[in-house]
């Protein structure tokens, strides 16, 4: 099968170095305002440092998908003794809480890497972070280039494996009959 | 539209429990800037001389700075400022920590607290919404404590909260306001908060702040980013380590202590111990130290670590610790184990108290003890250890009980009420205030004029770009001046080629009393400069060849607010609120008089010297010779109203220049 090539962007997090003082923020809310370093406002930056002072918890954590729904159930890590917060860890915008939402429209944020033309060499975040706490790192992995079935297909032969052929047959043609009408 | 500035304040009635949001005339930040230069100007239309720290007229404000929450590194100072109940003067601590940008993000420069509340409350500022809230449940609870206390009854993590322990419920003369691994701990900020019934200002903002010319303060930024990384890995030679870097002294990275255990004094600014550094002593305060961090960690936007997170093997709770104060209670009480001191400290920094006077005021009733001035009655229950000590000591003064009642109003204070032959014990203040416990041998010309006239009245943070002491070699003179890109006129290399550490150039008639004029005035300008715009003065004005300076200041400030700005107008600016700050405090009574380090400061005093280094530093600065600016110097500052009200108290005389 043929294979193509992906590019990985990751940002490592050496959260044991991160001394707590938002530069990471700071600069991501000014990078993506409008114009670019119009405005700050650490409340819209895509990464937050969740802080828990006495307890030697910095955490940087960056926006990923939003979630519609809270997750059913929380949980909480107890990593090294340290008992972190529940959440702290979900990178999620979700109705749960404020985090990696705009604070004005509620609309949920994303990390985009700092993506713009001409490219950056690193994502603004890691570039301010002086401490190196952020390292950024691109991969290039082969992947497999795959034939993807269309969706109907996929849908179609669901309701085979279930009904029989000759039930899913009967059916597209009974409804077709009633839609030509 | 305002930039880099909100351009509101919160004013505070707290004997009605109002809040106003005011806007401020930007005409002000044109004038004065912001931080300390706004906040001097409001407390001189304010708060009138006959104001005393405990009256209900006595404003506390609790400011950011101009550049606080831009992405400028290290703006992060949230400036206090108050008449002080120890020196009766505008005093200005300030703290690092996350403050000052969070209360702008609020939508805020500053919060003006008037008058008392007439029972414990707490202040919940977010964003537009703004409450006084019951904090009985809070009465006696540790300044630590009581932030994470309040964030979580908030449900708020990313809250900054500002606190006092019982030390400034008490009203205790050195108590600090605390906050984050930081604290404006100097001439008694947690006292005024305290008696005002505050007990803590809860804030957390999530609005826009803006910058006029973004894209062009980051290219600035650009350049002071880049310096940074330089200095982070180049350190200056031939200078003390702690000397050697940028950041505030980097007292949790390094170990070696032994300039600080052998050069400054021990009890009560009293004995130097030359030979305190044995292997011993050495493995027992590294292991100590190292044991005891968990952590290095920074104020906000700051990527230098100056303070730590600490966890003391069996001694008590975290807590965290930044600079001078690791070593202060140990030396304060001549107990030769480090651990000591990271064991009281933690709870001196839940009681919320100074830990550069406090430990002086222990030492102080300790000699006291000896010298049979206090006696038994009053040391009643007291432990004979000198730790036990101590630690009872340190309770007393925070709880206000029996002699600490006597001890928490300060050495000057306590020794002329104690009396019976206690003053001669009182050989370490100025104005009032405990000193840093340094007694060195040759006057210092430079530190002579620092110590008797800033409005600081504390050393640490009036001296910085210029360097400590003469270099041995002419090689080293030139290595050092070679690359000096923050020297405001090229004659201050000079003055350093030339200075030797013996004989004609050297100390104390080198160098003369002009050039010492020009070198403070330069020092204090860019101290004054950083507490206008919040920046921390570890990255500028207290440490030599810093990130940021006079050439650099400008440009930044032009950027971030659209203010035409350059080098001229910017000393102008802030020699004018210096000089009005000066004024405040010649009205309440300070003169020249007052102006002078103690007695035993040097061994060796040449008293007609200082007093030609003195009247010279006047002239230079245009004030008359009893340190009262004159009307001529306050006109060119568009000051006339300062001298008007000078000359209508008597302070100046009329047609006096």
């Amino acid at each position: 099968m043929a294979k193509t090539k992906k590019t990985i962007k990751t940002i490592r997090v050496d959260a044991d170095k991160c001394n707590g003082c938002r530069a990471c923020e700071i600069i991501c809310s000014a990078y993506h305002a409008e114009p670019k370093y119009s405005s700050v406002n650490p409340a819209r930056s895509r990464i937050q440092v969740m802080s828990h002072r006495m307890k030697n918890i910095w955490l940087p954590v960056f926006a990923g998908e939003n979630a519609n729904a809270e997750c059913m159930g929380r949980n909480v890590y107890v990593i090294d003794g340290k008992e972190y917060p529940e959440c702290d860890f979900c990178r999620a915008s979700c109705p749960s809480r404020d985090t990696f939402k705009e604070p004005d429209s509620g609309l949920p944020l994303k990390c985009d890497m700092c993506e713009s033309d001409p490219p950056l060499d690193v994502p603004k975040c890691v570039e301010k972070c002086l401490n190196n706490v952020l390292i950024y790192e691109e991969r290039e992995e082969e992947v497999e280039e795959e034939i993807r079935p269309e969706d109907i297909q996929v849908g179609l032969e669901a309701l085979i494996d279930k009904y029989g052929v000759q039930k899913v047959l009967d059916t597209v043609s009974r409804m077709t009959a009633s839609k030509r009408g | 539209m305002r930039y880099a500035e909100t351009g509101f304040n919160l004013e505070i009635d707290l004997a009605r429990g109002s809040v106003e949001k005011v806007a401020s005339d930007p005409r002000l930040t044109e004038l004065h800037l912001g931080g300390l230069g706004t906040s001097v100007k409001m407390h001189w239309d304010r708060v009138s001389p006959e104001t005393q720290a405990f009256d209900d007229g006595n404003m506390l404000i609790v400011s950011s700075g101009l550049l606080n929450g831009t992405p400028a590194y290290s703006a992060n100072r949230t400036l206090c400022t108050f008449v002080s109940p120890q020196s009766g003067l505008l005093a200005y601590p300030m703290m690092g920590g996350f403050f000052g940008a969070e209360l702008k993000y609020a939508g805020y420069d500053k919060i003006v607290l008037r008058n008392k509340s007439p029972k414990l409350v707490y202040i919940w500022v977010h964003n537009d919404k703004v409450e006084v809230r019951d904090a009985e449940h809070l009465k006696g609870k540790g300044a630590l404590e009581t932030q994470e206390l309040i964030k979580a009854e908030l449900r708020q993590p990313k809250a900054q909260v500002a606190a006092i322990g019982l030390a400034g419920e008490n009203r205790v003369f050195t108590a600090s306001i605390e906050q984050s691994r930081s604290s404006a701990s100097r001439l008694g900020g947690g006292a005024v908060l305290g008696d005002k019934n505050v007990k803590a200002i809860a804030v957390r903002g999530t609005k826009d702040l803006y910058l006029a010319r973004g894209e062009e303060f980051m290219k600035h930024m650009a350049e002071v980013t880049e310096y940074i990384n330089f200095r982070n890995t180049n350190p200056i030679p031939d200078v003390m380590t702690i000397l050697s870097g940028i950041g505030s002294p980097q007292e949790m990275k390094h170990t070696d202590e032994k300039w600080h255990t052998e050069n400054f004094m021990w009890g009560n600014a009293r004995t130097r111990r030359r030979d305190f550094w044995s292997k011993p002593n050495e493995e027992n305060w590294t292991r100590t130290q190292l044991e005891a961090i968990q952590r290095l960690i920074s104020c906000f936007n700051c990527p230098q670590q100056c303070g730590a997170l600490v966890e003391a093997h069996d001694q008590g709770p975290r807590y965290m610790m930044k600079c001078f104060g690791k070593l202060t209670y140990s030396m304060a009480a001549y107990v030769d184990d480090l651990g000591f001191n990271f064991k009281i400290l933690q709870r001196a920094t839940e009681y919320g108290v100074d830990s550069f006077s406090t430990p002086q005021i222990l030492a102080f009733a300790v000699e006291l003890y000896e010298a049979g001035i206090l006696t038994d009655k009053d040391f009643e229950g007291c432990p004979k250890d000198k730790e036990g000590r101590f630690i009872w000591l340190l309770d007393r003064v925070a709880r206000r009980e029996g002699i600490g009642d006597i001890l928490a109003d300060g050495v000057y204070y306590a020794a002329r009420k104690i009396g019976n032959g206690a003053e001669e014990f009182d050989h370490n203040t100025i104005k009032k205030h405990e000193q840093l416990p340094l007694k060195l041998g040759m006057l210092d010309p430079i530190y002579y004029l620092m110590y008797s006239t800033n409005e600081k009245i504390s050393i640490t943070q009036i001296e910085g770009n210029f360097p400590q002491s003469a270099f041995p070699t002419r090689e080293q003179r030139e290595a050092f001046v070679k690359d000096w890109v923050q020297v405001p006129d090229e004659r201050f290399k000079q003055y350093v080629l030339e200075w030797e550490p013996r004989g004609e150039k050297a100390i104390p008639y080198f160098p003369t009393p002009d050039m010492c004029s020009e070198i403070v005035d330069w020092m204090e300008m860019l101290h004054n400069v950083d507490d206008a715009l919040g920046l921390c003065a570890g990255m500028a004005s207290f440490c030599l060849k810093p990130p940021y300076h006079i050439h650099n200041y400008p440009k930044l400030i032009s950027a971030a607010t659209g203010m035409d700005m350059d080098e001229a107008s910017l000393k102008k600016i802030v020699n004018r609120s210096r000089n009005l700050h000066r004024a405040f405090n010649n009205l309440r009574g300070m003169a020249r008089a007052d102006e002078k380090p103690p007695e035993d400061h040097w061994k060796r005093r040449f008293p007609e010297l200082e007093q030609e280094l003195l009247s010279t530093y006047y002239r230079f600065k245009g004030w008359n010779m009893n340190g009262v600016p004159t009307r001529e110097r306050l006109m060119e500052l568009d000051l006339g109203y300062v001298a008007d009200e000078l000359e209508k108290r008597g302070v100046l005389k009329v047609g006096e220049n």
